[in-house]
């Protein structure tokens, strides 16, 4: 084993950790783990933009951009980080355009805008262009532009290196944060990590859906090691579903190709979205696209012999327009389903997307351990946090808006901190409960296969906790969840060696989903509401009296053992909006 | 060019091309194929070896999927790297039936899979295990070119102006995810692997010709070094090779013109 130690530690290289780490090594001697190389984050698989009201090509201001991440939200968002989010945005634009990220330009040369749902003129008037892009591909030009920026300051990365847990002690009664133990893909060492300040920037958890858009890492490791060490996770029951996923693939195409014109139509040709949202049409917000998807489907109205998509119609555009504009979802569409997207419709269907819960943080990236107190010494940012920015359903272009915006915010924080506090002085042992968890996984010789869980448990949350969720089909989630969790206590895995194991990776990988699964259905099987990205059959009008509050989910831990979650609530920030009902 | 507003888009029906009623017909004929992969792991012998797996697979689905299959039904040991399956983050850059592609962006159809797929390590970068090379002598060639925006002077309270037409000038280069399938396509870096290779020359003429930068002499002049630019011997293994389509060998022959006339 060996012990490091660092001012602030992030956990993490996507767009959040990398911004922090920008700022936080300006100011304190940072290191970044990370379990990829930087550029393989899945920011880089972000497309259609980022949103800030520049107003470069048509009047906009914060105000409506604030206005409308709360509308887009379903009123779950905290009023004033959303105000922060909307007003820094512009800044966060501009810094990335100094920092060299290639956007496209006006013919004046200025960074120019598209349409994206549920960005809206003067409170939900019509589609303003909002989202700042670089093609369809403005995910990798952040994800660039970022790494670019880090080696010019000198960031340290720890490629490679997979954090398993999170280190806190108690110090006067008061629960610090004391470090980090992460294991070295290369060779299987154990690596403690002592840090005064920590930063988790570890991204989504969209893996335990079968049909989605997340990478094959986006596993939630930073919400599965937080919830471990009796930290709550806030509103996991708010899953996203893009509308636009590559049927069957999940594959994303983005929201963009509708901000540049493109129509949803069913098997009749009918572009349905008129019937659903009169106004915004094809650029309401997701959850309202997604079920309306599912609405056509289960009416009949589905492409294909079984009737299980609806079609992307982009064949009105211009071929130019989509060279230049969508050239990687065009590509996305000859490579994997061999059509030409001039000439053929695309086939798609929703795709599981994007958590808006995670850990809870206030507005300065610092980590909750309740409902308002913090972990001194705590941080995180991006989609592993919860701001919340996002509330119940995430509008397009904020995700990647919320990672620079909240990003900078937490490495700033992270390292001002480091900079007055002491350590804290390493638990006894540090590395202790992760040197158990892999030997016993690398011991096991039970009959299970971590991918027969793992596909068993995509199969479950697909089918259950989707789009369309009921009382049964979310207690017949969470009785899956347990019979493979059991199941899970009984793996083994082939490879037993020290170098790159990712055979091991995917195992307590595996560990972390089955954990968060449970805690999305669980919430969601409390919450007897619908609202933005959950929806319930069985309670479907959204209930401002009883559940105009967050969730938030502590990991319990009984005197035999036995763990249960146990859920508690936190007050929405309200400032300037108060709920309406929710029209596009 | 002007974007169609949502309004007078017209109402058609659906289109139906033979291509799309293919694409949409669910219907999978499955095929047997054998994948002959190139195994190593130096804690268990010191030589790499050859082994061959067979599997039934749906012929559309992409290469890296057939692996994936193979390590999570047959071989767990099976090491290789892969992040978002669908060619973006460029970590599964692979050796298959000889030549450099990206495991995600390969359709098991279109690899001849009536005969053994043979499935390699890219080449010239150290193998630690399997299919895993080490990327860090790539991501020091990388870095060793100032891959990063240089600019004097004040900053503008807004965004710098730039045409869309000196976007162009550098735009195919932005789009490089760092897979590393040119630079270990390139005979060059094979033989020399002090060779800074095509990637990192693509990632300095992103900079070159961006009309911010002012950084261009000093990046020309690192690439002017022995192992700089003036190794390319203009193979095109490197355009052939990049799964983004980005035109690497003509991206380099700009680098070597901007050397000789110092303009950029």
């Amino acid at each position: 084993m060996q012990v490091h130690k660092y001012d602030t530690v992030i956990v993490g290289a996507g767009g959040a950790g990398m911004r922090a780490a920008i700022e936080s090594t300006k100011r304190s001697r940072t290191a970044v783990l990370t379990k990829l190389y930087p550029t393989r984050s899945h920011t880089g698989a972000a497309q259609g933009g980022m949103a800030a009201a520049l107003a470069n090509v048509e009047e906009d201001n914060w105000e409506w951009h604030t206005f409308d991440t709360v509308k887009g939200g379903d009123y779950l968002v905290d009023q004033d980080a959303a105000e922060i989010l909307a007003k820094e945005a512009i800044d966060a634009v501009l810094d990335l355009e100094k920092m060299g990220l290639p956007f496209n330009r006006t013919p004046e040369g200025r960074i120019d805008q598209r349409r994206f749902g549920g960005h809206t003129r003067d409170h939900g008037k019509a589609a303003v262009r909002r989202s700042c892009y670089a093609a369809d591909r403005t995910g990798h030009m952040i994800l660039q532009t970022l790494y670019q920026n880090c080696v010019k300051e000198g960031v340290e990365f720890f490629n490679e290196f997979y954090v398993l847990d999170l280190l806190m002690a108690d110090v006067d009664g008061v629960k610090r944060t004391a470090g980090v133990v992460a294991y070295e893909l290369a060779t299987g060492e154990i690596h403690v990590f002592q840090a005064k300040a920590v930063i988790f920037a570890s991204g989504g958890n969209g893996k335990f859906f079968k049909v989605t858009s997340n990478a094959h890492t986006l596993t939630g490791d930073g919400q599965a090691a937080a919830f471990r060490r009796g930290l709550p996770l806030e509103d996991m029951e708010f899953f996203q579903f893009h509308p636009t996923g590559i049927w069957r693939m999940g594959i994303l195409l983005t929201e963009g190709a509708r901000g540049e014109g493109g129509i949803l139509r069913n098997k009749d040709g009918e572009r349905f979205m008129e019937k659903y949202a009169p106004v915004m049409k094809d650029l309401a917000s997701r959850d309202v696209v997604s079920r309306a998807i599912y609405t056509e489907i289960r009416e009949g109205r589905g492409c294909g012999l079984d009737g299980d998509h609806v079609y992307l119609d982009l064949t009105h555009l211009p071929p130019e327009q989509l060279d230049a504009k969508l050239p990687d979802i065009t590509e996305f569409a000859r490579t994997y389903l061999g059509i030409e997207p001039y000439t053929d419709p695309i086939p798609i269907q929703p795709t599981a997307h994007y958590a808006m819960g995670g850990i809870p943080t206030n507005v300065q990236g610092e980590v909750l351990m309740d409902n308002d107190t913090v972990v001194p010494g705590l941080y995180a940012a991006g989609e592993v946090a919860c701001v919340s920015v996002h509330g119940a359903n995430r509008l397009g272009t904020n995700s990647l808006l919320d990672i620079n915006v909240f990003g900078r915010r937490a490495g700033i924080a992270a390292a001002e901190y480091a900079a007055t506090a002491d350590y804290v002085e390493l638990p006894e042992n540090p590395e202790s409960q992760v040197v158990e968890q892999l030997e016993r996984i690398r011991n096991g010789n039970g009959s299970e296969r971590v991918s027969d869980i793992r596909s068993e448990l995509q199969q479950s949350m697909d089918t259950n906790s989707m789009v369309y969720r009921t009382e049964a089909t979310l207690k017949q989630a969470v009785a899956d969840i347990a019979a493979l969790k059991e199941r899970y206590k009984h793996i083994s895995v082939m490879d037993k060696g020290k170098r790159f194991n990712t055979d091991l990776l995917e195992a307590v990988e595996l560990g972390n989903l089955l954990d968060l699964a449970e805690v999305t259905a669980v919430s969601g099987l409390a919450r007897k509401e619908s609202r933005g990205g959950h929806f319930r059959e069985d309670y479907p009008t959204r209930d401002d009296v009883n559940f105009m509050q967050h969730t938030m989910a502590y990991r319990e831990v009984d005197a035999d053992g036995n763990t249960s979650i146990r859920l508690d609530y936190k007050p929405v920030v309200v400032t300037r909006y108060q709920p309406m009902e929710r029209k596009y | 060019m002007s974007t169609p507003t949502i309004e007078d888009a017209p109402q058609a029906g659906n289109p139906h091309s033979a291509g799309l009623d293919a694409a949409e017909s669910g219907k999978v004929e499955l095929i047997t194929i054998t994948v002959r992969i190139r195994r190593f792991n130096p804690e268990e012998h010191p030589d790499a070896v050859w082994v061959d797996y067979q599997l039934t697979v749906d012929p559309k689905i992409r290469v890296l999927d057939a692996i994936n299959t193979i390590k999570w039904e047959q071989d767990g040991t099976l090491t290789y790297r892969r992040s978002c399956a669908h060619g973006v983050c460029g970590s599964d850059a692979m050796r298959i039936n000889g030549k450099n592609r990206l495991a995600c962006k390969t359709l098991i159809k279109d690899v001849s899979p009536e005969k053994p797929i043979t499935i390699e390590p890219i080449k010239g970068l150290t193998v630690l295990k399997d299919l895993v090379v080490d990327m860090d002598p790539f991501f020091q060639a990388y870095r060793d070119v100032m891959p990063f925006l240089i600019t004097t002077g004040n900053e503008p309270t807004r965004e710098r102006i730039q045409s869309e037409e000196d976007v162009q000038r550098f735009e195919d280069t932005t789009k490089c995810i760092l897979c590393a399938a040119c630079t270990t396509s390139c005979p060059v870096f094979w033989n020399d692997g002090q060779y800074f290779g095509p990637a990192a020359i693509v990632n300095a003429h992103r900079f070159i010709f961006d009309s911010r930068d002012e950084g261009a002499e000093q990046r020309l002049e690192i690439l002017n070094d022995r192992d700089g630019v003036w190794r390319c011997r203009t193979t095109f293994n490197c355009t052939d090779a990049c799964p983004r389509g980005i035109e690497v060998t003509k991206a380099i022959q700009e680098v070597k013109r901007a050397l000789v006339t110092r303009r950029f």
